[in-house]
């Protein structure tokens, strides 16, 4: 019987997954640990590796390919002894297994490990979408690296599309003045820009799509079109969590492993998991035959990356304490930044929070994050006269908004988790609770 | 074809920019007219950087022979035939044209004799002194005119007693005494060559330095070297007035300290610049721009006339042959569609003097990086640190490496010595490459050569040197 070699879950809430290119042909010998094909998820590029030698007997989904379920057999390999008579195989038309996900709503829809796939899962390589190298140049790798820029986000301009000194000025220069649809602005740093200039036309700059930029166009312009997004919006009085804020960090030993520095943010992440945890309603997503209650409030943060965004996940936040967030949070960001984060680290959190306080934003809506139903954009604290016991005062106020998915939360329960994170934010110690 | 003189490109000039890109072109698959109005191979071929190799060669042996006692050697009575000597230049001179015409012709190229100028869109009409000769058209056109020497007023060449560096390539009788105006490229060769066959040379330079487009460190150590071989060299000072009697010319020479001098000299050799070949090329009408002696280009030679390109001198300095060849490639490469096509990049093309002693260069001085802000390490290393040069009994000499110090990105090298018009392609790979300092510190150079005292100068930028 030849093998089947199936659509690896890279991710556990993985689903589904694009074919982008296959290493091997037809009648290729492999052996365990040869790259077979790269398959393309939300938001990465990744090998899949032979964990069995044998002969490539036939590929059942060709180059390029979108949407194959996971568990899907995508080639079939023979084993010693086998010849191509031995490949009586269900064909590529046949419906794929679909993905558990998919088929049945589980009782337990916490995103846990389901059944790993037979196939090991090598770390995220970003380059792969290129080929096993990335060419650059010596002194643009060494650019590259001093001002922090991944390779795999840079278009070459030189001979063969390779990566030359150029192309990282462009890149740190920013030729992208297109705005984001993304509910975080882009970076500083942008993928090559070419300069284009046709007649009758102003003058532009043509910045390729990345792999990165596909998956956020896609995702947030389905998440805009499908989820009939309604928005709440609250002020906050963030002084006394501040003044907590100051206490906390000025109990911080100066410096060692318990060292920490909690951030606003940090008491945003824990507020909001706490609210969820308070209105489980408001913790949920869409699919077409049930909505799905998230058990655990695994809370996905927006952070900005040189060539889009990502949106790491402190998972069980509510169970957490600020210390542990603020910590998780900086490594979370920092790997996220150079392009270190596993699969599992920014796929599949439950809720959103997306903050622009430091850039000066007072308020903004933020985009759903799709699939989840829920996301809230922070704006920044800033000292605004208030009405306090009948008289004119002054705090430091901060404007939350919530952007929800109508079809999973309606308006009262929207209302009522953020009545919830109202009050935990200004009152931070019942987050002690 | 809709008949025999239609063309996919017309070349108008048959240099090293225009023979190259109609060969590119050929090869493209085009059908190709080369429109040349005196030799194939251009100046740099027939009147320039060849035929002053050959002159130059020369003087090398000539010099060595009348050294050779430093080699063990007893040579009785140097002397040279100075028309045998111009003989054998000019034989160089025409066994490559001819080879042009042989190239040419292998590649199917369409080769009219004759003066082209554009005649209307997608047209060019060739003529021979007054009467036409042919019609061509074609939908895209490369001009590949050229260059020829600048006069400045009041310093005209005659081609008698005052040259330009035609008349200077092939002299009747030696000059005993010369006055060489301008120390550039052309104007150093020259004056090297009759120096070194005996000639009493007085180079007068405007700007502060000699071979003003050279490290101020290295043309420095050139200057010292032609002093040494007793060379008469004035900077910062001008050539006033030229003043010719039968036999000789008297210059009044304003040495720029209030002073002036007179000096009176057999011959003298205008090399103070260069302008571009625009005129008659029928660009009255056409949208195609010029800028003080210069066709304007954008980074894919095109004019501003649709279908119009331009290569080479005639679009500009740098005035180098592999310069024009290389956007001759480029140009056709572009036209024809082709992938992968990337603009000149002039802070990678290499310069060469071939005067005794040679003078090779690419990319920034340290002047230059300085002016740019960077911050650099700068790398140095003598010849007479290393093994081969001595052996050669050349000991004169430097190579100097700058790198920016934050990227290690290689920003110029910069040579004065023997061969090193030969070894300056080793630092353009490496920028064409974009090395670092690292990856040539890995390079293993051969013992013992001269490019091992490349190694050492980019070792001596980051302090790690061996032999000096």
């Amino acid at each position: 019987m030849p093998i089947e070699i199936l659509m690896p879950a890279l991710s556990p809430t993985m689903t589904e997954g694009n074919l982008a290119k296959w290493h091997v042909k037809e009648g290729d010998t492999v052996n365990a640990g040869d790259i077979l094909a790269e398959i393309e998820t939300d938001k990465a590029t990744m090998e899949i590796e032979a964990v069995e030698e044998g002969v490539v007997g036939r590929i059942l989904v060709a180059d390029g390919t979108e949407g194959i379920a996971v568990n899907a057999p995508i080639a079939l390999l023979l084993e010693e002894g086998e010849d191509a008579a031995d490949l009586e195989v269900p064909s590529a038309s046949a419906p794929p297994p679909p993905a558990a996900a998919e088929s049945a709503p589980e009782a337990q829809p916490t995103p846990q490990a389901p059944a790993v796939p037979a196939t090991p899962v090598p770390p995220p390589s970003p380059s792969a979408e290129k080929g096993d190298r990335v060419f650059a140049s010596p002194l643009a790798r060494r650019m590259a690296k001093q001002a922090g820029l991944t390779l795999d986000a840079i278009t070459g301009s030189g001979p063969h599309g390779r990566i030359v000194k150029q192309d990282i000025e462009a890149a740190l220069a920013g030729g992208i003045t297109a705005p984001s649809a993304a509910p975080l602005p882009p970076s500083a740093a942008a993928p090559a820009a070419a300069m284009v200039e046709a007649s009758g036309m102003p003058a532009y700059v043509e910045v390729p799509n990345s792999a990165m930029r596909k998956v956020i166009a896609r995702r947030l312009s389905e998440s805009k079109r499908d989820a009939p997004h309604f928005y709440l919006t609250v002020e906050c009085d963030i002084d006394a969590l501040l003044s907590t804020r100051k206490k906390l960090n000025e109990r911080s030993p100066g410096e060692g492993p318990d060292a920490y520095k909690i951030s606003v943010n940090d008491f945003i992440i824990r507020a909001a998991a706490l609210a969820l945890r308070k209105v489980p309603a408001a913790n949920a997503s869409w699919t077409d035959e049930a909505i799905r209650l998230y058990q655990a409030a695994d809370v996905s943060v927006a952070v900005a990356i040189p060539d889009g965004l990502i949106t790491p996940i402190i998972r069980n936040a509510d169970g957490k304490g600020l210390a542990v967030i603020s910590r998780e949070m900086k490594d979370l960001a920092g790997r996220a930044r150079t392009g270190k984060l596993m699969p599992e680290e920014y796929q599949g959190g439950t809720f959103s929070v997306s903050n622009l306080g430091m850039f000066g934003i007072k308020d903004f809506s933020a985009v759903i994050n799709p699939p989840q139903g829920a996301i809230l954009a922070v704006g920044a604290g800033e000292a605004r006269p208030v009405v306090k016991d009948g008289a004119l005062a002054v705090a430091t106020m901060m404007n939350c908004t919530l952007s929800i998915d109508h079809r999973v939360v309606d308006g009262s329960a929207g209302a009522e988790f953020m009545a919830a994170f109202k009050a935990l934010i200004e009152d931070p110690l019942t987050m002690l609770l | 074809m809709a008949n025999e003189n239609t063309f996919d490109l017309i070349i108008i000039g048959g240099g090293p920019g225009g023979y190259v890109a109609a060969i590119r072109a050929a090869q493209l698959g085009g059908s190709v007219a080369l429109v040349e109005r005196e030799h194939l191979g251009g100046i740099c071929l027939n009147w320039g950087c060849i035929p002053t190799k050959a002159l130059l060669r020369t003087a090398e042996v000539f010099h060595l022979m009348n050294n050779a006692g430093d080699f063990g050697l007893e040579v009785k009575e140097v002397a040279f035939d100075i028309a045998k000597t111009v003989k054998r230049s000019r034989d160089v001179a025409r066994r490559l044209s001819a080879g042009v015409k042989h190239l040419l012709k292998k590649n199917k190229v369409k080769v009219f004799d004759g003066h082209g100028r554009l005649d209307g869109p997608g047209k060019v009409s060739v003529s021979a002194g007054k009467k036409q000769t042919a019609s061509l058209t074609a939908k895209n056109i490369i001009l590949s005119s050229g260059a020829r020497a600048r006069d400045l007023p009041g310093l005209e060449a005659d081609g008698k007693l005052v040259w330009s560096y035609k008349e200077a390539m092939v002299p009747e009788t030696m000059p005993r005494s010369l006055l060489v105006v301008g120390s550039g490229a052309i104007g150093m060769e020259f004056a090297s060559f009759y120096r070194t066959l005996g000639a009493d040379v007085t180079v007068v330079e405007i700007l502060p330095t000699i071979l003003p487009v050279e490290d101020a460190e290295i043309s420095a150590l050139a200057r010292k070297a032609f002093e040494a071989q007793g060379m008469n060299i004035h900077t910062g000072a001008t050539v006033t007035s030229l003043q010719k009697a039968a036999k000789n010319v008297t210059a009044v020479i304003d040495l720029g300290d209030g002073k002036t001098s007179n000096l009176t000299v057999d011959r003298v050799i205008l090399a103070v610049g260069i302008t571009g070949n625009v005129e008659d090329l029928g660009l009255d009408g056409t949208s195609v721009k010029v800028d003080r002696g210069h066709i304007v280009i954008d980074q894919w030679l095109q004019t501003g006339e649709p279908g119009v390109y331009a290569i080479g001198d005639v679009v500009g300095p740098p005035w180098l042959a592999h310069k024009a060849s290389h956007e001759g490639v480029i140009c056709v490469e572009k036209i024809a569609g082709l992938p992968d096509v990337h603009p000149l990049n002039t802070a990678n093309i290499p310069g060469c003097t071939y005067c005794m002693p040679q003078i090779a260069s690419v990319g920034m001085t340290e002047q230059a990086a300085k002016d740019a802000g960077r911050k650099t390490k700068v790398g140095r290393f003598p010849y007479m640190g290393n093994g081969k040069a001595i052996a050669l009994g050349e000991s004169d000499g430097m190579i100097k490496t700058i790198f920016d110090a934050e990227t290690g990105e290689l920003l110029g090298a910069h040579m004065v010595g023997a061969e090193v018009t030969e070894l300056i392609q080793g630092y353009c790979i490496a920028k064409q490459l974009e090395t670092t300092e690292a990856d040539l510190m890995h390079t293993i150079f051969p013992h013992p050569t001269l490019s091992e005292m490349m190694h050492e100068s980019v070792l001596d930028a980051y302090g790690r040197a061996i032999h000096f």
